[in-house]
Parts: C-alpha cells; sequence; structure tokens
C-alpha cells in the first residue's frame, strides 16, 4: 500500500501535529515502508480464523462496586497546564 | 408532498453503580467539581482500568430486557476523538463484540403494540461535564470530570419509529424498562437518560431511505419531540424546493427551538475503533446468564396486562399503577393483604400521587405502608368512617405515619351510627329550617340534600350519610 500526502495530511490532522512538506515527505516513505512489511501478514490464509481481541488469553478480571478514595482536587489539578478555580481550563469549545 | 418520517433513536443511561466504571471513585451526582476523580478516570499515563463487575452486570441485565442475542464473547474498543470533556482523548466504549446485537421492544402506542427493533446495546465510559462561561467574548471552557468514567449504557434503536407518538412512547417504555430493571435512576435533569434522534424522509409508499440527520443536545423528552418535529418541517421544505438533504449531525436550540448543523458527513469523525488493550475480553457462560436472565422481573408492559385481567382495572389505571415499580409492588401489596382492587387503585391514583406531587414526597420511600392502606379501606367498608373522613385520615397517615385506626380513635372520627343520635340532630335541623321542609314538601326534591348536608355539618361530617337519608325522609315524608 502507497502512502500519498493527502493520506499524511489526513493523519497528522487526526493526530494534532502539524509537519513541514519535508516531514511530511520523510513519512510518505517511512509509512509505506511500515505498510509494505507489514503487508506480508496477507500472505497468510486466515480464512478459519477469527480476529484476536486481545494478546493475553485471560478473560473475566472484575473489579467490585466498591468505593476507593479519590485524590485531591489540589493533585488532580495540580499538572494541568491551565486551570481556573476548582476546574481544568481549556481553549472555547467551538462545537 | 406527503413524507413518511423515519426516526431511530439513541439512549444513554448512566448505570446505577454506587463506583465508576474502571476506578472506585463515586458516581453520586452533585459532588464539588473535581472531587471524584483519581489517576484512572483522569486519564493519567501508566493506569489500568478494571472493570466494575455491576455495572457490566447491569448492562447484560438490560441487553436481555431488550431481548438481545447476548455475544458470549464480548470485549472493549477505543473510540479515538479529542474531545476536552475526555481526559484520555479516547473513549472506552464496544464496537466489535457489542453486548447485546438484535433485540427487540414491545410499547404500547395509542392504543395497540408496537415492536422497534433493537440494533444493539452496549456498555461505555462517561465523558466530564463541560462549563461554558456566560461572559461574552470568553475564549475558554471548564471542565469538571466527576462524571468522566461513570458507567454508560448505550441502546441503538433501528429506524422503526414513524411519529412523536412512537417517539414519546419507545422513550417512556425504554425509561421504565430501566428503572425496573433497576440499572438506572434515569434522572433526565440529572444527565442520567438523554436521548438522541436520527430523522431522515421518504416519500410515501417508497422503501429508499433519505439521507439520516442526527441531532444532539436533547435535555428533554419535550426537546427530542420539538426537535423532532422542528426536523422533519425542515427537510420536508428543503425536498419540496427539490434540494436534497445533507447528511449531517445537528444541535438542538432548546430556547430558538430551532437546530443548526455541527458538523456535515465530510467532516465526520473517524473514530479509528480498535480494541482496548488495557481492559480483556469477558466471557459469559451459560449460567451467569441464566442467573441474569432469572433477575429480571415482570417489564411493565406485561405487568399492565395482568392489572388490566387479573384486577379488571382500566387500561389507564393500570398504566398509571405500572408507570413506576414501587407504586405497583405498593398496589399488589395492598390486594394481597385485602382483595379490592379497584379501591386501592382509586386511592393510590388519586389520593397517594396527590399527596406525593403536593408533599415533593419520593415514591421509593412512602410515609405509608401497603397494610395501612389496607386498613383504611377496610374501616371504610366496615362503615367506621365516612368515605369523607376517610380522606382526612389519610391525610394524617400520611402526615404522620400513625395508622388509621389510632387516628379515628384519637381525633373521634369514628362515624355515628347511632340512629337515636342522628335522630336528635335532625329535629334540631328541622327546627331551624321550617322554610326548608315547606318547599320540600311543596316537591322541591333538592331540599332534602341541604337537610342532610345540614345534619352532616352539624356531626362534623361523622353522621353515616345513609342513615340521615332514610331518617329524614321517614321525617318530613317523601
Ligand atoms: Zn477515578
Amino acid at each position: 500500500m502507497k502512502i500519498d500526502k493527502k493520506t499524511i495530511e489526513y493523519i497528522a490532522n487526526l493526530s494534532r501535529i502539524e509537519l513541514s512538506d519535508q516531514e511530511k515527505e520523510v513519512f510518505i516513505h517511512q509509512l509505506s515502508d511500515i505498510l509494505s512489511y507489514i503487508e506480508k501478514l496477507n500472505k497468510l490464509n486466515t480464512e478459519d480464523i477469527k480476529p484476536m481481541a486481545h494478546s493475553i488469553n485471560t478473560t473475566n478480571v472484575f473489579r467490585e462496586d466498591k468505593l476507593e478514595l479519590p485524590i485531591s482536587r489540589e493533585d488532580a489539578l495540580y499538572n494541568a497546564p491551565s486551570t481556573m478555580g476548582v476546574f481544568f481550563k481549556v481553549p472555547k469549545v467551538i462545537e | 408532498m406527503e413524507y413518511e418520517v423515519v426516526i431511530g433513536l439513541e439512549t444513554h443511561a448512566e448505570l446505577a453503580t454506587i463506583a465508576k466504571l474502571f476506578c472506585g471513585c463515586s458516581t453520586k451526582f452533585g459532588a464539588e467539581p473535581n472531587t471524584h476523580v483519581c489517576p484512572i478516570c483522569l486519564g493519567m499515563p501508566g493506569v489500568l482500568p478494571v472493570m466494575n463487575k455491576k455495572a457490566f452486570e447491569y448492562a447484560l441485565k438490560a441487553a436481555v430486557a431488550l431481548d438481545c442475542e447476548i455475544n458470549r464473547f464480548t470485549n472493549f474498543d477505543r473510540k479515538s476523538y479529542y474531545y476536552p470533556d475526555l481526559p484520555k482523548n479516547y473513549q472506552i466504549s464496544q464496537n466489535y463484540y457489542n453486548l447485546g446485537i438484535d433485540g427487540h421492544m414491545d410499547m404500547f402506542v395509542n392504543g395497540s403494540i408496537k415492536m422497534v427493533r433493537i440494533h444493539n446495546v452496549h456498555l461505555e465510559e462517561e465523558a466530564g461535564k463541560l462549563i461554558h462561561p456566560e461572559e461574552p467574548g470568553a475564549n475558554y471552557s471548564l471542565v469538571d470530570f466527576n462524571r468522566a468514567g461513570v458507567p454508560l449504557l448505550e441502546i441503538v434503536s433501528y429506524p422503526d419509529m414513524r411519529t412523536v407518538d412512537e417517539v414519546e412512547s419507545y422513550m417512556q417504555t425504554v425509561r421504565k424498562i430501566l428503572l425496573y430493571t433497576e440499572v438506572s435512576d434515569c434522572k433526565m435533569q440529572e444527565g442520567s437518560l438523554r436521548f438522541e434522534a436520527s430523522i431522515s424522509l421518504r416519500k410515501k409508499g417508497t422503501d429508499k431511505l433519505g439521507n439520516r440527520v442526527e441531532i444532539k443536545n436533547l435535555n428533554s423528552m419535550k426537546s427530542v419531540i420539538k426537535a423532532i418535529e422542528y426536523e422533519a418541517m425542515r427537510q420536508s421544505e428543503l425536498l419540496d424546493r427539490g434540494e436534497t438533504i445533507d447528511r449531517e449531525t445537528r444541535l438542538w436550540d432548546e430556547v430558538g427551538e430551532k437546530s443548526q448543523r455541527m458538523r456535515s458527513k465530510e467532516e465526520s469523525q473517524d473514530y479509528r475503533y480498535f480494541p482496548e488493550p488495557d481492559l480483556l475480553p469477558v466471557l459469559i457462560d451459560e449460567k451467569w446468564l441464566s442467573e441474569v436472565k432469572n433477575s429480571i422481573p415482570e417489564l411493565p408492559l406485561a405487568r399492565k396486562q395482568r392489572f388490566i385481567e387479573a384486577f379488571k382495572l382500566s387500561d389507564y389505571d393500570a398504566s398509571i399503577l405500572t408507570e413506576e415499580k414501587v407504586l405497583a409492588d405498593f398496589f399488589e401489596e395492598c390486594v394481597k393483604i385485602l382483595d379490592r382492587p379497584k379501591a386501592f387503585s382509586n386511592w393510590i391514583i388519586n389520593d397517594l400521587l396527590r399527596e406525593v406531587k403536593d408533599r415533593k414526597l419520593d415514591i421509593s420511600n412512602l410515609p405509608i405502608k401497603p397494610g395501612q392502606l389496607a386498613a383504611l379501606v377496610e374501616i371504610i367498608e366496615k362503615g367506621t368512617i365516612s368515605s369523607t373522613i376517610a380522606k382526612e385520615v389519610f391525610s394524617e397517615m400520611i402526615q404522620t405515619g400513625k395508622e388509621p385506626q389510632k387516628i379515628v380513635e384519637e381525633k373521634g372520627m369514628a362515624q355515628i351510627s347511632d340512629e337515636g343520635l342522628i335522630e336528635s340532630v335532625i329535629d334540631k335541623v328541622i327546627a331551624v329550617n321550617p322554610s326548608v321542609i315547606e318547599d320540600y314538601k311543596k316537591g322541591k326534591k333538592n331540599a332534602l340534600a341541604f337537610l342532610v348536608g345540614q345534619v352532616m355539618k352539624e356531626t362534623k361530617g361523622k353522621a353515616n350519610p345513609k342513615i340521615v337519608n332514610e331518617l329524614l325522609i321517614q321525617k318530613v315524608g317523601s
């Protein structure tokens, strides 16, 4: 599979990163290489094999519906890039 | 042009666990902002979510109650999108192996039963709450993560509804089922039950579905109905003008009673679902599933039909009694004690519910017990108190929680059936109302009612009205 510039721009947009034209060129090649490497798997016959949902063969791991102590609000807000009073502060949400 | 409106609904219900879905933070509503949070629900790096078993079981219970086929192998997926109310930049949800698929729900619409198919039922985590400052020109929003990670059930219907009556009934029926199965408290004002609608129009008589428009930000059942009516009108006007309908998501503006475009299909989000590596799949074995099946109570529609048949109640009475499970339970407890379904139905619907409304009582914590209402109905039937006095006794019971017999004794409210006593009062009333007696004798029959009223007044409503009537007729002649 070939990755084109449009795809790179789409992925960059999804990832909320800005790329220079030079970087886009680099990533077009790198991602194309990775994908063609992975594409080797398509040669395997997977007809009767169910898609794997998890790599660990364990199921049904639960916790009880019990309360545990929360952290303090000071701690919760401590690492936030921006806060206001008792809240996290974020750029205005348009939607 | 005549169009058919095709409507599907997505229902979100917060599940009634005490702790969040993947951590031990409280789900209690109304806490101080950002106090029910921990590294897990704040999406801090390196933390590991572990599934709350009760939340999973509640979701399973709802899926079974909605007659879904249960995926015996179920798994969770990451739904990626950037939105500041979502601390991890992805929501843990289900996409590839939903808990329940292909269910259905029967509902009562305009006198007949209609079935709506359920596409899927799945479990996911709730987002936080965004607060938009009131000040004009503010360039920021505030976030409270208390709700983030609360278990959220999503029920997706097929587009099987055609009218707002059906939509109204769907919402009410889903709500009742969730309340009956006790998986959610369904408080719309607290956001624990929400709906999103998708609407498309097609020419009457054609099969092909038109482009679908989704509507979000519907804060009450009323908004859902208004938004659907608005959207059906908007689309039909566009189609009449020969325009096409864009597939898009619109936001309902509750104040302006109109919707506006939020995003088009081209801008639609790419969620990049993939299996959540931090959680393990869940296998549901036969034993577990049958336990859950057995825990499901008789559902509201079935219960209502049974009330109509077994207790000879009207459709209306049966609907009101089965509206809330606690009320239906209360009614059945009463009937078990004393076989007077019609009397209990009247007391509950006319008096108990009025008191609940007037005094803003909590219906799940009523101040009177079924045995007390049964005792009240019994002493009315025995003739110990009149039905007028019974209303006073009832009101007293609600206020004090006392037994009806005790109230009657304490307040001397017992009905007077002593003919001698009643006769003496009648004589007094006749003596002071000579003109009324004359009117009556001249044939003015309603004068009798006035006299009965006077006797009742003299006895403070306690005289047995039947005896008063009989004695009066004897005295003044018929
Ligand atoms: Zn937490």
